[in-house]
């Protein structure tokens, strides 16, 4: 979708979406472009294998809820990812029709219309399942722990999450860029999976409030979706200063905090060349900064955000300051003024086959900022006390089993951030669905591997919601040869 | 610049073969005037007959995606003006525009005096010929006019003799396609003394219900009644049928062909099949009497391209192609290609041919895409998916010549003995 000159923030309206919702003549016509293609290339790219054709033909016939059905069936949270999705990169990116040399469907602008259909109307389109007796917990109500909760609710399973902040949601909630989607349209949403009978537990932090081996052993299972650690620093004098953001906080505060509270400033550097970067610069941008740099240490052909996102931040005019990393920050009054800054130039490559670069001596320069984000990334995530012995990949992710999503600890489930080192809400509500069968088939003695996950046409077609015995499972169809073979 | 499309229909001169049907559009000589001066070559005026009154409303529409009134249904009945109007109108259009035809749509009770009147004033009103509506569907139909005696041979070739009998001028019999054989009525029109047939008058049809309140479309309160069907959506129907009349050896009279006309290439098929001049409504009614303008051009820069100097040069060129089924040669043999480079992974080519046709498209994972590959030796050449692949050019019918010589269904017949002999020997070759 092309991307225009981002609208300023304001008291009133706060952040306006960086795209408007569709006319019903715009999703009809659109929705009308689909081809309905078979085994679609859109489907295959989405991580939570939403039936897009199938959806899409249903907005075009008028069945707008049946529409929403489909994709949140598949994806509880069909109405953020609809928002946030880098869908360049998956669904729309796939489309057919980029291939046949014409502009993709606009799948994720039809996935908004056809959820917010039922979401303004506050439609329930789920139902628990009859109760199972079993308990499961959840550590962390971001998108990984919402997604499962809903699953397993389907299934009848009890489900109480416990999380650390004050709001459900997780980064949904807190640091997705304020343009992209608003904390009330994420709570809405959390709003569906509380009414499914999910139990939320906010302010609990486990490790402080309550012991992990109190969660485990008053559930039959535990989800863990604990998402990142720590940002990461960068070791220089200054860091600490006032006026010195960390990019999350950063955009925390642009969400959440009243309009007097909102954290202005008149030059912003924001320091990374990521896409959590890009989303801080093109927040300041939008919140009236008068010049907005992006301060990244290799080239700009090496800048690793999505070229969607860089178009975002070139439309708000952000400026890419490349070959450039800062050494110190410099405090005018108390308060950060400026970086200090060297040149670098390409090096040669590192071990991890990335290109490395090398200072530039005597390049020192100084870059006026009353306002430096640190956009650095995060650490994976950080052990709770009690979870110290889960066993970790060798870049200190969790590991665990591809089917079921089980840890290295019996009955203990995980998914999101912390098993991918960081990747999109899609991928997090995918883990969530895969978790909540492996949770179900480990209470109920089942083969995960032959029931279906909703919406994955490259599962078994039986989803397990309502498998509580092996005998429930359908044997294969009988294959019948063709006529003629 | 363009070529001469003027043409000789039953002795009417046409300065093209464009003319409008016998419908809104020419409904009065305001309207037809500027329909010639936009370039048509004639007109079918309105169906002239005792007035009616109308209701409202009175069309509705298919829809195709973003293509609207692909079909276009309509309640409405003959002229609501009087036949004196009507005739001073057509008197008045051939005094300005005395090179453009002008043919009078007629639709009376079925009686041989008030057939007699009714030609004479016609052209005593300077029509150059008579249309007979035996067409009309709806409503003129349940008076015992319109397509309720064009149904009926007998009453065909009866109204028709009554016509010719007082006519000086061309009789032209329109014909329902609301019947099960068009060529009796055709054949029963030429018993009559018809000098030719016009084809098809609109399809019974109902085009949708309002899911609300329940009530089909076109709404006329809280009911609805058929209609009369026409626009692009019917062409099918109406070439199939032009090419069974230009094709019967009983009838062998001149066609003017109408049913979804809208551009050149519409028009020119239907003259392949054997018409000499066409008529059109529904494309006007759409978008107004300019699209003539292109038809013109159309067609006179396709006769260029061919070296074609006059209509006569390929009018009726495609009816020897259109045989019985038994005629087909059961030798030739074409089967499907995908270009690989031009595949876009839709798998709609595999999904139709293995859920509906004949299960000979392989799909295989490669790479992240799937591959699609027809099977040769299943492949029948049914065509099937080369009609749903979005990609141009991306699967092709190729020719498989296997050796075998030209052979009909009838002559393997001839020469097996019995049709299970012939099925027998058919199916053996798999």
């Amino acid at each position: 979708m092309a991307v225009k000159p981002g609208a300023a923030y304001s008291p009133e309206a706060g952040f306006p979406e960086i795209h408007p919702a569709f006319s019903d003549a715009e999703a009809k016509i659109e929705s009308g472009r689909c081809l309905y293609c078979y085994d679609a290339p859109c489907v295959r790219a989405c991580p939570t294998h939403i039936d897009i054709p199938k959806f899409i033909g249903r907005i075009h016939t008028g069945d707008v809820m049946g529409a929403a059905r489909a994709i949140l069936d598949a994806n509880i949270l069909g109405g953020t990812c609809a928002r946030v999705c880098p869908v360049e990169e998956l669904c729309e990116g796939a489309c057919v029709e980029v291939a046949l040399q014409r502009r993709p469907i606009p799948i994720s602008a039809l996935q908004r219309y056809a959820v917010d259909h039922v979401m303004h109307r506050r439609m329930r389109l789920f139902a628990p399942g009859a109760p199972t007796g079993k308990r499961v917990a959840i550590v962390g109500a971001g998108p990984a722990g919402l997604s499962c909760a809903f699953e397993l609710r389907r299934a009848g399973h009890a489900v109480t999450i416990f999380d650390a902040r004050e709001l459900p949601g997780g980064v949904n909630t807190y640091t997705i860029a304020p343009y992209k989607h608003s904390v009330d349209f994420c709570l809405e949403e959390v709003e569906i999976v509380r009414q499914m009978g999910v139990e939320f537990r906010q302010g609990v932090l486990v490790g402080r409030d309550v012991t992990f081996e109190e969660i485990r052993s008053g559930s039959d299972a535990v989800f863990l979706g604990l998402g990142l650690g720590h940002t990461r620093k960068m070791g220089i004098p200054g860091e600490d200063l006032p006026g010195v953001w960390e990019a999350l906080a950063y955009l925390e505060a642009s969400r959440t905090a009243p309009p007097d509270k909102q954290p202005r400033a008149k030059v912003v550097a924001v320091v990374g060349g990521g896409n959590t970067a890009i989303d801080c610069a093109t927040t300041a941008a939008r919140l009236g900064a008068e010049m907005v740099m992006i301060i990244y240490r290799r080239g700009r052909a090496d800048v690793p955000a999505f070229p969607y996102e860089q178009e975002i931040a070139r439309m708000d005019e952000v400026l890419f300051v490349c070959n450039t990393l800062p050494v110190e920050v410099i405090a005018q009054n108390g308060r950060a003024s400026a970086l200090r800054c060297v040149r670098t130039q390409p090096g040669p490559p590192g071990p991890d086959g990335k290109s490395a670069f090398e200072v530039m001596p005597g390049s020192d320069r100084i870059l006026g900022a009353d306002q430096i984000i640190m956009a650095l990334g995060q650490q994976p995530w950080e052990a709770v006390p009690g979870l110290e012995n889960l066993k970790t990949t060798r870049g200190g992710l969790i590991e665990v089993d591809p089917v079921t999503h089980e840890t290295s600890m019996p009955g203990v489930f995980c998914g999101g951030d912390a098993i991918n080192g960081g990747g999109e809400v899609v991928d997090a509500v995918e883990h969530g669905k895969i978790a909540a069968r492996g949770i179900h088939c480990r209470l109920f003695g089942l083969d995960a591997a032959r029931l279906g996950l909703p919406g994955d046409n490259g599962s078994p077609r039986q989803t397990w919601h309502s498998v509580r015995r092996p005998s429930d499972i359908r044997p294969p169809a009988p294959a019948v040869a063709p006529a003629h073979h | 610049m363009t070529a001469d499309l003027s043409v000789d229909f039953c002795g009417i001169k046409s300065p093209n073969p464009f003319w409008l049907a016998s419908a809104p559009p020419a409904n009065s000589a305001y309207q037809v005037m500027r329909a010639f001066e936009a370039g048509w070559g004639g007109a079918v005026w309105k169906t002239i007959g005792e007035p009616i009154v109308n209701v409202s409303s009175r069309y509705s529409a298919v829809d195709l995606e973003h293509r609207r009134v692909m079909g276009l249904n309509n309640i409405e009945l003959i002229s609501d003006r009087s036949i004196e109007e009507n005739l001073r109108e057509i008197r008045e259009v051939k005094r300005h525009f005395p090179g453009h035809v002008v043919i009078a749509s007629l639709m009376v009770e079925s009686k041989r005096e008030v057939w007699h009147d009714i030609v004479r004033r016609a052209e005593d009103a300077g029509a150059d010929g008579h249309e007979l509506n035996f067409g009309c569907p709806h409503g003129m139909s349940e008076r015992g006019m319109g397509s309720a005696v064009g149904q009926v041979p007998e009453y065909t070739c009866q109204i028709t003799e009554w016509a010719v009998e007082a006519a000086t001028r061309p009789v032209i019999i329109k014909l329902t396609p609301n019947i099960t054989d068009i060529r009796f009525p055709g054949r029963a029109a030429k018993r009559g003394g018809a000098h030719a047939v016009s084809l098809i008058n609109t399809i019974n049809s109902i085009t949708g219900i309002d899911l609300d309140t329940f009530v089909p479309r076109p709404i006329v309160g809280d009911g609805s009644t058929h209609g009369g069907y026409c626009g692009p959506a019917v062409k099918p129907i109406a070439l199939n049928m032009v090419s069974q009349i230009a094709g019967d050896p009983e009838i062998g009279l001149p066609i003017s062909g109408i049913g979804g006309i809208s551009t050149w290439r519409d028009a020119l098929e239907f003259m392949l099949l054997g018409s000499t001049t066409v008529q059109v409504c529904t494309a006007v009614m759409h978008r107004g009497f300019r699209i003539v303008e292109d038809m013109i051009q159309g067609l006179s820069d396709w006769m260029e391209s061919k070296g074609f100097t006059a209509c006569t040069d390929f009018i009726g060129k495609s009816v020897p192609h259109v045989r019985d089924w038994g005629k087909l040669d059961l030798n030739y043999r074409i089967v499907a290609r995908i270009d690989q480079a031009k595949c876009v992974d839709c798998g709609l080519c595999y999904i139709a041919c293995e859920d509906g046709c004949h299960q000979s498209i392989t799909k295989e994972r490669a790479n992240g895409r799937n591959v699609y590959t027809v099977v040769d030796d299943l492949c029948v050449g049914c065509n099937m998916c080369s009609l749903v692949c979005p990609s141009p050019g991306c699967i092709s019918m190729v020719q498989v010549d296997e050796g075998k010589p030209f052979e009909t269904w009838e002559m393997r017949i001839a020469r097996t003995g019995s049709s299970a002999a012939a099925w027998a020997e058919s199916m053996g070759k798999h």
